[in-house]
This record gives C-alpha cells, structure tokens and sequence, in this order.
C-alpha cells in the first residue's frame, strides 16, 4: 500500500455565517498528481490554504506529509513545495538570486544550495542565464525555473496553482511531463488548473462545488459517474445544475 | 453614427510594433470581414495585446498600417475611438462608482444615455440590474466582465474588441461568455477578441494563431483540423511516461504528446495505410517492453492543429 501523502478529514472552514469548505475528506498518495478543481469561489484556496498551514480549520483536520496542519504547520511548511506560475519568483532578481533566496527560506546550507543549482540549472538547461533576470527569461523557462524551485528542498508534497495558465500547448505538455517524472520520483503533487481537459492527465481529482466535494476519482471513474464524454460536461452540470449540456 | 463602410471590418497591413528588444508585433497582416466573430489565439507575450490595442488606438505602430470600419487608426484617431467598443483585459472601470453609475459614465463619454443603450446592452444588463446599485468593486468576477461588457456596447458599436475576457475564468462561466458574444454575433456585431485558450478557437468563426509577435496561420477552425498533414492516432498504455519515450523512439514518428489520458501520435509518413502503421507502431512498442498499449488513428483538433504548426515554426 502506497503510504499517504495528504489526508484531510471532514476539514471545514466558515467565515461567520458562510461556509468556505464543507467537511471535505480525501487522500492523495506518494507520487500521485491530484487534480483539485472547481469553480471560481468553490472554496479551493481555502482548502489549499489549511492544507499549507495558513489557515485554521473550523472543523476538521488534515495531515501533510505525515504532520497535522493544525499542530504541527512549521514541519507541514517545511516538508511542502508551492508553485504558483504567476507570483512565485522574483521578477527583479537574478535566476541564481532567486536559487539562493529559497534555498535560504527552506534553510539549505549554502553548500547545498551550490550543489543543487548546479545540478538545477543543468537539467532544465539554463545555465547559460543563471545572472540574466527572471523577468528576463522566456515565460516557458520561467515556469520550469518555478518548479525547480519550489522543489529544491525536495519536499514531500508540492502544491501548484494554475501552473500552465498562459502558456502555448507545447510548453504546457512539456511541463506536464515534468511533473510525471518528478511524481515517479514519490512527490506527490496537487494541482489546479482551469483547463478542463489538462485535468484528465491528473492520476485522480476532485470537484468541489459550493465548498464540498461534489465528484472525486479517476478522470474515466468520474465521467463514468455521471455518463458524461468529458469532465467539461461533468463540471458544466455540477456548476449549473439548470443548465442543459 | 458611422455611415456603414463596404470593406473588411478589419485590414491590417504588414504591423510591427517593438518595446526595447522585445519584438511584440512582426509584420502582422490580415483581414475580418463585417458580421465575423474573430479570435487570435496564443500564449502570453505572443503580441495580442499589443495588437488589439494598436486596433483601437492606444498604440502607435512602428511600421505598417491598420484600418478599422475603413478608418486609420493613426490618422483618423478621433473619429474610430468614437466608434469602436473595446474590453480591455484588466478589469478598467470606477470601482467607487456603482455598476449603474459606471454605465451612466460610459454613456456621457460616448455622447448617449443608458436609454438610448438600453436595447444594445438588455441581455446582459437584465442580468445585472438586481446589482445595479452595488459599488463595481462589490461586484462578483462574473459580474464585474458583464458590467465591463455592458460599458463597452452602450453607445451600440458596429465592432466590438476584446482582450483576454475569459483570463482566469473557470471553465462554466467561459462557456456562458461565449454564449453571449454568439448572441451579439447573430445581431450582426463585428466581434475581434484574444484568448490563451485554444478550446475557444471553436467558438469562432475564424481564428488566428499567433506566437512571438506573428501569425502562424488564419482560417476557420473546421479548415485549420482538416488540412492537418499527417496520419494521427491516440495510443494508449498503464505507463504513460514510458510510452512517450517508446513512441519518440519510433523512426518515423514526426511527433508524440500527451493528451488527456492518451498519447497523440503523428506519423511522419503519408504514403502507408492507418492499419498498418498501428500495426508497425504496436510491434515497436511491443519490443521495446511495454504492454496494454493500443492505438486507434483520430482527426485532429484545433490543438493538435496549432501544435504542429508551432513545432514547425520553432524548427524554422
């Protein structure tokens, strides 16, 4: 049995009267990439929020990488990646600023940071710009150069948020490849997307509608569920339940 | 307003347009006729900003010329930024003033009031109407883009353009948008728009793909999947990692790339028949180790279309 990665149990979050996550529960194992979709305001960054340690559940809990979020969020903090295609590296700093800056954050020791930025820039072949500025750098790069970071201090989990938005379809496919190899490695990777048919490359998912989850399983297990040809039907009539596909 | 003008809704001829090194806009020429729904299609920096904008006159071209209902977007500024209705891609209104005020602004500048708009914009505006006294920064994301939709069309362009309307908009709310812009189309609106997503390309009824500041190809999304060249099949395994690298393996493969939960793979030959190149291909996935594969040849689609052609141009 694949230890698990991430496993929130009936995990809840309420602003006042409103309730952002309703009792979610669900597992995500070592080296599987989880989809984790929904709407806009369906309550998937708050889910991601607790999950990451930022925000105390209301009810609930969730372990991450074997720590609970509620009582241990220093050790889930240290053992999780995050990747967000839009915000997570410095415009104004260098390729290899940037290296140091999280290395630093993730406390590697400037050895190891040497060694592994080498090795870093190396395999997505950019060595040549390690002193160019990362507003600099082709978007494509950028993205890859992201990822690479956030999975520098070789975390258990990584966390990424619309990684491919923006980009054209080859470097969205190369990136994905990316992920599958990393994921063959034990990461276990959960990601949003808003584009429905990258979703089905996700080993499982889950569509949370109106804070709870409305649909989880295999891509084909879940348009199976709902006897729908894609998970663009699925999610048009989970979301707009008055709608006719 | 504007006399209806007999040519193309559109002309762009040879546009470059530069900022520092980057080369935004490179030689950049095409036509949209009166009546078409329009989409240029490509990932961010590929110049559809930059072009849309130098459309409606917030930019100055280096070199080449545009002209919009017959209009000089240089030359005759003043009178096609009187005419054309235009989205920008962020959101650009008052978020102090209410989404009834912002529309009441609109109108004064466009010289009309809300009544006189009032036909143009019914189907949208109806929606919003119970937010009609909401501050526009209360307003919900689906909200705010018909307001900015609704201030766009009040002073009832004959064209109308936008900029990435559906950026970061899930995948349900996207699909109402372009609803409404087919709705507009059908009463005979120009509509030019930009998108990053190529399952948008479908919703047009032609498309141009653009990346690094140029036109890779222009046609309608029906031409564009049907001349695609080659013989193309979705081959599937457990192992889809290994299976790229089996099927990048293959000598006559011109290209594999995941797709879902299949493989889509191009075949560089043109002369053999479909069953037997999945024969040839399952005998070379059988050697190399690998099990449970299958492969059956399927037409392209808009994206396996702009892959191609951006391999191509990469190549080049």
């Amino acid at each position: 049995m694949t230890p698990i990665a991430i496993e929130a149990r009936e995990l809840t979050r309420k602003f006042g009267d409103f309730t952002a996550v309703n009792a979610i529960s669900f597992q995500v194992a070592q080296g599987e990439v989880f989809g984790f979709l929904g709407a806009n305001g369906a309550g998937k960054t708050t889910a991601i929020r607790m999950l990451t340690g930022l925000l105390q559940p209301t009810a609930g809990s969730a372990t991450v990488a074997g720590h609970d979020v509620v009582h241990e969020p220093e050790q889930v903090r240290r053992r999780i990646g995050y990747m967000s295609q839009r915000f997570s590296l410095y415009d104004d700093l260098t390729v290899r600023e940037n290296i140091t800056f999280y290395g630093g954050i993730y406390g590697l020791s400037t050895r190891d940071i040497v060694e592994r930025m080498d090795a870093l820039l190396a395999r997505i072949g950019l060595e040549h710009a390690r002193n160019e500025l990362v507003g600099r750098i082709p978007l494509g790069w950028k993205q890859q150069l992201a990822f690479s970071v956030a999975l520098l201090h070789e975390p258990a989990v990584l966390f990424l948020d619309e990684p491919t938005s923006g980009v054209d379809p080859i470097t969205r496919r190369r990136f994905w490849e990316m992920m599958y190899e990393t994921a063959a490695g034990g990461t276990a990777m959960l990601v949003t997307t808003h584009y429905l048919e990258e979703a089905e490359y996700c080993d499982r998912l889950s569509i949370m509608v109106e804070g709870a989850i409305a649909a989880m399983g295999t891509p084909s297990e879940v348009r199976r569920a709902f006897g729908a040809d894609t998970l663009d039907d699925v999610f048009l009539r989970l979301t707009r339940p008055g709608a006719v596909a | 307003m504007t006399a209806r003008h007999a040519g193309p809704a559109v002309e762009v001829r040879n546009l470059s347009k530069r900022f520092g090194n980057a080369q935004a806009l490179d030689d950049v020429s095409c036509e949209i006729a009166a009546g078409e729904l329009f989409g240029f299609i490509g990932p961010d920096g590929a110049g559809k900003t930059t072009l849309l904008r130098t459309l409606v006159t917030l930019l100055v071209p280096d070199r080449g010329h545009a002209r919009v209902l017959g209009l000089d977007v240089v030359d005759d500024l003043w009178a096609l930024r009187k005419t054309v209705g235009y989205m920008p891609g962020r959101f650009s209104l008052y978020p102090d003033l209410s989404a009834l005020e912002n529309l009441r602004f609109f109108a004064s500048v466009f010289g009309t009031t809300v009544e006189k708009g009032r036909a143009t914009i019914d189907p949208i505006w109806r929606q919003l109407e119970p937010f009609a006294d909401r501050r526009a920064a209360a307003l919900s994301g689906g909200m705010k883009q018909k307001l900015a939709l609704s201030c766009a069309l009040v002073h009832a362009p004959p064209i109308l353009i936008l900029d990435e309307p559906t950026t970061g908009v899930d995948a349900v709310s996207r699909r109402e948008f372009w609803d409404l812009l087919t709705r507009l189309r059908s009463e005979g609106l120009t509509i030019v728009v930009s998108t990053p997503y190529m399952d948008e390309a479908n919703r047009c009824d032609r498309v141009a793909f653009m990346q690094r500041g140029r036109l890779l190809l222009t046609d309608t999304p029906a031409a564009i999947v049907a001349r695609y060249p080659r013989p193309l099949f979705a081959v599937r395994s457990p192992d889809r990692l290994a299976l790229l690298r089996v099927l990048r393996d293959f000598p006559f493969a011109a290209s594999a790339w995941p797709f879902g939960e299949s493989v889509h793979y191009t075949d560089e030959r043109t002369d053999v028949t479909p069953e037997d190149i999945t024969r040839s291909l399952l005998a070379h996935a059988t050697a190399a180790g690998l099990s449970g594969v299958s492969a059956e040849p399927i037409t392209a689609g808009i994206e396996d279309a702009f892959m191609w052609h951006l391999a191509r141009a990469e190549a080049a």
